[in-house]
């Protein structure tokens, strides 16, 4: 018996890229980053800004229990049944890369509540410069650093700086006041990252998380083409 | 000299809107008595202990049968208390409940405590079958040691299907002999009074009770069938009672706000 | 039968969910019943003799070839935590995902048919003991470390536990795993009827204030 592509029962395997009915099943977009860099307020800016045009839902991974899925729905940014938050045993990092199970029946009791969907987002918990997302769970992952956390992030690197599909650089707007030098942040970042994308966000802005909206769209074009 | 001893009640509708007792057979130290019942419809049974039991080997047995339609409310005059006999190398003693709850039958199985006093050494069981639409309300009380004394060796087994399928199986062991861990922070915690009151009815398939508790060491769980188990532990047979009563009180209330509402 | 598949399937890194769970380790640390090793054993050991026992005996009895829907209610019957059946049912739905990425088998197919919300755990584990070709005491020593093994590795992040100590603790309670698996798997071979029912009332009504927390560390 093989590891079944398509198969009568539910799906056994994580990375399969089509429903059992073969169908294109949603693109899963991983966000990870420190704790405090903005990831949560991306999250909820791209629901915003997408969720007009494409059918979202949000898998949160939270350390303490289900804060983040908490701020989420409190800021109405998706129908609470949208948003499902798995509880990590004080291990985001383990639940999103070395035992995805938990996550993926997130995304599984998503599809089947409020499917068929688009996009799913999936929030790890704040964790350290190493965490990053299995290839199990998504299919492209968004690593979220600030400026406030240090200008010399992007130099120390670690696999979330240097690996993530997008780099995202958020409060620039803060910049000035901590004393970060966003040249330095930029060439640091293109040093670790070769040719993969970093984008600068302000989420106070006028343009707020548009680039990182406009990348999302380009990765569920190419998903879907 | 041990003791074998089976006690057996029946309870059937009595035609005219109550409930008879056409067996009610005593056995050892097993005495039933007729009691007056002040629920109506309902017949009422006494175990009053003739005698000090079970000792270390003795062997009980009590066999209650509701019939079809017929309410009966069983309830104790003094507690049970498990002690060691005579002989110390006695085999231990056996104590068997077995109920049977026909269809839209009620049976109230209330015993009081069962002591496991210093020494004794009880294997204690109850099976209940219910009928898909009886009703059951049944509470056991393990009380470990009596006042000041250590516990005596005590399993404790309950077992109810409902129409033939298994809605809840419980087993607890305490004290000499018991596997380890026993009293520690998994199980028992120190405690030395463990309560579990069964309240089931066909009211509940299709508006089943939340979970909840009843202070930190007791909590109302509704099983996978139509029925809520309430378990507690406590410090003494007191303060187990205490919270057992206000369940029970809460969940007997709770029925009764129902069924006006069906009536209405 | 494979020694090795035992190894990997009891592995800690096994990708079935285990991890965010602490067996009732967390409640009995925040209401001070676990302050050190010394209570993480009798945590241990008497977790092991009850709730331990019964999820082995009802693994051996599924990787011993009874009908595993049958014992997916049984093992309804001997929880009377809401909770814990929620719990039981995630981690049997998270332990088939990786039991079928695995070691694949019809038996397990179906049993994910049949109950696509997940069945018991104890219950899958013991069928995937089966795919793997092992024997029902072999699934029965895999629940029963496992019984331990959580508590003890939750209470090392709960408590900043020495984590030699907490090993030692495991080590130490070697010979009464070997023993629940003995029992349970010679219960499973007298049938359904003769499977154990321990229960542990602190666990049941501990368990249900732990999901009613708002902030917590683990899942259960």
């Amino acid at each position: 018996m093989h590891l079944g592509h398509t198969h009568d029962g539910p799906a056994a395997v994580s990375a399969d890229a089509t429903r059992p009915d073969g169908t294109r099943r949603a693109l899963r977009i991983g966000l990870g980053g420190p704790v405090g860099s903005g990831k949560t307020a991306t999250v909820a800016a791209l629901c915003r800004e997408l969720r007009d045009r494409i059918s979202i839902a949000v898998v949160t991974n939270d350390i303490y229990t289900q804060e983040d899925a908490a701020f989420l729905l409190r800021n109405a940014v998706l129908p609470p049944e949208r948003i499902q938050a798995v509880e990590t045993g004080a291990c985001p990092h383990t639940a999103i890369r070395d035992d995805i199970s938990a996550n993926l029946e997130a995304v599984e009791d998503l599809e089947d509540a409020v499917g068929p969907l688009d996009l799913i987002l999936v929030e790890s918990g704040g964790d350290n410069l190493t965490a990053t997302f299995s290839k199990g769970l998504v299919d492209a992952q968004v690593f979220v650093i600030d400026v406030a956390g240090g200008d010399d992030i992007p130099r120390k690197g670690g696999p979330g700086v240097t690996t993530a599909d997008l780099l995202v650089i958020n409060k620039t707007d803060l910049a000035p006041y901590v004393g970060s030098d966003l040249q330095r942040m930029a060439r640091d970042a293109k040093e670790q990252r070769g040719e993969l994308p970093v984008l600068f966000t302000s989420l106070t802005s006028a343009e707020g998380v548009g680039p990182v909206a406009d990348w999302v769209r380009a990765q569920l074009a190419a998903w879907t083409a | 000299m041990s003791v074998r001893a089976t006690a057996r009640l029946r309870a059937e509708p009595d035609g005219r809107g109550g409930t008879a007792l056409p067996v009610l057979e005593s056995d050892g130290p097993l005495a039933l008595r007729r009691t007056r019942s002040p629920l109506p419809g309902h017949a009422r049974a006494t175990v009053v202990g003739a005698m000090s039991a079970p000792l270390n080997g003795d062997r009980l047995t009590i066999e209650a049968e509701v019939a079809d339609g017929a309410h009966l409310t069983v309830d104790a005059a003094a507690a049970t208390v498990a002690l060691p006999g005579a002989r110390a190398d006695g085999e231990p003693s056996t104590y068997a409940v077995h109920l049977r709850v026909g269809e839209g039958a009620a049976l109230r199985w209330l015993p009081e405590q069962l002591v496991s006093a210093h020494g004794s050494d009880l294997r204690q069981s109850t099976r209940v079958e219910l009928a898909p639409t009886a009703r059951l309300l049944l509470r056991e009380e393990q009380i470990l040691g009596r006042h000041g004394e250590p516990t005596g060796a005590l399993t404790t087994r309950l077992t109810v299907h409902r129409g033939g399928r298994p809605l809840l199986d419980q087993q607890l062991a305490y004290g000499p002999g018991a596997p380890g861990g026993w009293d520690g922070p998994a199980v028992l915690g120190g405690h030395r009074a463990v309560g579990q009151l069964l309240l089931a009815d066909p009211s509940f398939e299709d508006a089943p009770l939340p979970a909840r508790l009843f202070g930190p060491t007791a909590a109302l769980t509704p099983l996978a069938g139509p029925a809520v188990l309430v378990t507690a532990v406590a410090a003494d047979a007191r303060l187990l009672r205490a919270v057992l009563n206000e369940a029970m009180r809460e969940l007997l209330d709770g029925l009764k706000a129902d069924h006006r509402q069906e009536v209405r | 039968m494979s020694r090795a598949a035992l190894l990997v399937l009891a592995d800690g890194r096994f990708p079935a969910g285990g991890h965010a769970h602490s067996g009732g380790a967390e409640p009995a640390v925040t209401q001070g019943r676990i302050r050190n090793a010394d209570d993480l054993a009798a945590f241990c050991r008497g977790r092991l003799h009850t709730a331990g026992l019964t999820a082995a005996a009802l693994a051996a009895a599924a990787a011993h070839g009874l009908d595993p829907l049958a014992l997916d209610e049984a093992a309804d019957a001997r929880t009377p935590s809401p909770a814990l059946r929620a719990t039981a049912r995630k981690l049997g739905r998270q332990m088939m995902r990786a039991a079928r990425a695995t070691w694949p088998s019809p038996e397990l197919d179906a049993l994910a048919t049949a109950r696509p919300r997940g069945a018991h755990q104890p219950v899958v584990l013991g069928l995937t003991a089966r795919a793997a070709g092992l024997k029902s005491e072999d699934a029965a020593h895999w629940v029963a470390y496992e019984t331990v093994s959580g508590p003890a590795t939750a209470v090392v992040r709960l408590l900043s536990l020495d984590p030699f100590h907490a090993t030692a603790v495991l080590a130490r309670l070697a010979p009464e795993l070997d023993d629940v698996a003995a029992q349970a798997a010679e219960a499973a071979r007298r049938g359904i009827d003769a499977l154990p029912a321990a229960s542990a009332p602190l666990l049941d009504i501990t368990a249900e204030a732990h999901a009613a927390w708002p902030v917590r560390l683990f899942a259960s």
